[in-house]
């Protein structure tokens, strides 16, 4: 039986827990998922156990920790181990996702296991056969791991979500943890959403580089993302300059995404970027470079500046949606 | 307030990943190393803290002789001294490291208020060592941090969730794992340097206890090369580009 730790903001629950439902499903089809939290958190037991289902969970147990306003690491590891020894279940699986890693990090040091983040496929055995990421994908690793329980995460858009529909029964059960497992949580949160698009969730993301020239470069690409319904990301070089937020840098050591259109406007594709966006539906470069090494992992390309390029592509859209308004 | 800083050389790759003739790690040959990247921003944080607030800071690593390359560069920028404990330079799984890194920091003459990491590694992504030192050490840990400031024992810490940030609060002693974003770090100033030919690097061993993982092989996964279309240029090319947008579905 395997274990996933199916991680919600505030009762939504993370679209990675899909893909990492899908991806345990194909080690054994006996899968509970674990929701943490109860309705303080904003959860919503019988549509989440529904949602958990659709995607193969034949049981979603919801542990109600007392004292759990909203997510406490700590505490939910807690829970983790004592369902671990309750149902003497083989695996735990999760989404490599910040939480993902965290939550299963710390169960794995309470109960001294390894951990194996960011795994690709996982066949059960003595020793566990794995094959993961290495150099946020930049590399594949084989590995051998010694566990009796199998405690690892799913490289993020390496399995498409498949729904595979399950009873998702609901299991509640109370837990108590110690004061000191609550003492790590979110207090509360600033720097409320703008009301834009984040990037783990946009379909559309239009991403600048170096070849913007600037801060102000990235005014068009707003307004080509706020055209298509999407967000803008960047790179590294631009966020160290100070144009954008780190936010929105895409990449090794920013956010991973898999959008249904990535618009790289003069970004070079190197492999730290390329990791963030490499699993992208279609991607378009834009370069004044034909030999940048963005070029060859695109689908489509224009080669030009795109300072001239860009103020013609927003015109273009601007026509196009004005002639579906009309019509 | 006393920290220590936990670092990590690795390779500095380029665009392209060369790999040995056993697959089993990469050629390092022909190319330099630094530090594994989120680290650099602990150090620059630790800087900061020890400039507002008074105090040390210590450097640990667990890796070969050669990363007394990056403890000196480390110790430029500000760090007081370092901790090296040395291997020979095969690669140490992350729960290895962990164990290491608390057992050296845990019989250090200083008691540490604040112990900093990376969240993960740019090498091995384990996302793990300092949850584990903070389980090892009894200490609360804050993970993928992007804010911090440290007042009378306590330190405020955000993580960046969507567009917003979630805010946590910890009591000093704690273990603190941050991301690259969470300020720039400087370089070393030429002053700084010969300083830091001066501090003390203090190199220990440590049994490597047995590994739980074990490596059997490396490659570089086959590359995806697409074999672009070429949408032309000028107005063609816009034109050509809105047509892809309604074929692909992001534009009605
Ligand atoms: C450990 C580590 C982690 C890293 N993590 C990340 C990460 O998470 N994300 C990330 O992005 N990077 C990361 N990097 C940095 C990465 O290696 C590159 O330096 C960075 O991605 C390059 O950014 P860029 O493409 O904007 O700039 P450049 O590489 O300088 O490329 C600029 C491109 O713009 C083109 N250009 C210039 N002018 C124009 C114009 N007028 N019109 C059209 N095209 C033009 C050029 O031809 C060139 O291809 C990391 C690096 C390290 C070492
Ligand atoms: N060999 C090491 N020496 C010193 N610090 C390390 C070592 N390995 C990991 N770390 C620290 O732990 C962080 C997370 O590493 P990991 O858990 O392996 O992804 C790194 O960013 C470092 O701060």
């Amino acid at each position: 039986m395997i274990l996933v730790y199916a991680d919600h903001d505030r009762g939504v629950v993370d679209p990675l827990t899909f893909q990492a439902l899908t991806f345990a499903r194909n080690i054994d089809s006996d899968v509970h998922a674990v929701l943490i939290g109860g309705a303080s958190t904003g959860l919503n037991p019988i549509s989440a156990a529904a949602e958990l289902g659709e995607y193969g969970a034949q049981v979603v147990v919801i542990a109600d920790i007392s004292g759990y306003a909203d997510y406490a690491p700590l505490a939910a590891a807690r829970v983790l181990v004592e369902r671990l020894v309750a149902t003497g279940a083989t695996t735990l699986i999760a989404a490599s996702s910040p939480r993902g890693n965290e939550v299963l990090a710390h169960v794995a040091a309470i109960t001294d296991r390894p951990f194996t983040a960011d795994c690709y496929r996982i066949t059960a055995g003595e020793p566990h056969k794995i094959v993961r990421a290495r150099w946020a994908g930049n590399l594949e690793e084989d590995v051998d791991v010694y566990s009796d329980v199998l405690i690892a995460t799913v490289f993020p858009h390496s399995t498409q979500a498949s729904t595979h529909p399950a009873p998702g029964i609901i299991q509640e059960i109370t837990a108590t943890v110690s004061e000191r497992d609550l003492s790590v949580q979110v207090l509360k949160r600033v720097g409320a959403a703008t009301g834009g698009v984040t990037l783990p969730e946009a379909k559309v993301i239009v991403s600048g580089g170096r070849g913007m020239g600037g801060p102000e470069g990235f005014g068009i690409l707003e307004e080509i993302a706020g055209a298509l319904g999407g967000a803008v990301g960047c790179t590294r070089v631009v966020t160290s300059a100070g144009w954008r937020p780190h936010s929105e840098q895409v990449g090794q050591t920013g956010t991973k995404v898999a959008p249904d259109l990535y618009l790289a406007c003069g970004i070079s594709g190197a492999t730290q970027h390329l990791a963030g966006c490499k699993n992208s539906k279609t991607l378009i470069a834009i370069n004044s470079d034909p030999d940048a090494t963005i070029m060859s992992h695109a689908d489509y390309i224009i080669v030009g500046d795109v300072a001239q390029i860009l103020p013609l592509v927003l015109q273009e859209i601007h026509a196009a949606l004005s002639v579906t308004h009309t019509s | 307030m006393d920290i220590a800083v936990c670092v990590k050389r690795v390779p500095l790759v380029g665009s392209t990943f060369i790999l040995n003739d056993d697959s089993m790690s990469i050629d390092t040959s022909r190319i330099g190393a630094t530090l594994s990247p989120h680290e650099e921003n602990a150090v620059e944080a630790a800087v900061r803290l020890i400039e507002a607030h008074g105090g040390s800071i210590t450097l640990f690593s667990v890796g070969s002789a050669e990363s007394l390359e990056q403890l000196r560069e480390q110790l430029a920028i500000g760090a007081d001294r370092a901790v090296l404990i040395e291997t020979d330079g095969a690669e140490v799984d992350s729960q290895a490291a962990a164990a290491m890194l608390a057992q050296a920091i845990n019989q250090d003459a200083t008691s540490f208020d604040l112990i900093l990491l990376g969240s993960e590694s740019v090498d091995s992504g384990g996302y793990q060592t300092g949850i584990r030192i903070s389980h090892a050490l009894g200490l609360p840990v804050v993970t993928n941090v992007k804010g911090l400031s440290c007042e009378q024992g306590t330190a405020t810490c955000e993580r960046a969730v969507g567009t917003s940030r979630e805010v946590y609060e910890v009591n000093l002693p704690a273990v603190i794992t941050v991301l690259d974003g969470l300020n720039i770090p400087r370089y070393p100033s030429v002053p700084g340097r010969i300083k830091a030919r001066k501090k003390p690097i203090d190199q220990v061993t440590i049994t490597i206890p047995a590994p739980t993982s074990v490596r059997t092989s490396l490659r570089v996964p086959v590359s995806t090369s697409k074999g672009a279309t070429n949408l032309g240029s000028g107005q063609e090319a816009a034109k050509a580009l809105i047509d892809v947008f309604k074929q692909i579905g992001v534009m009605q």
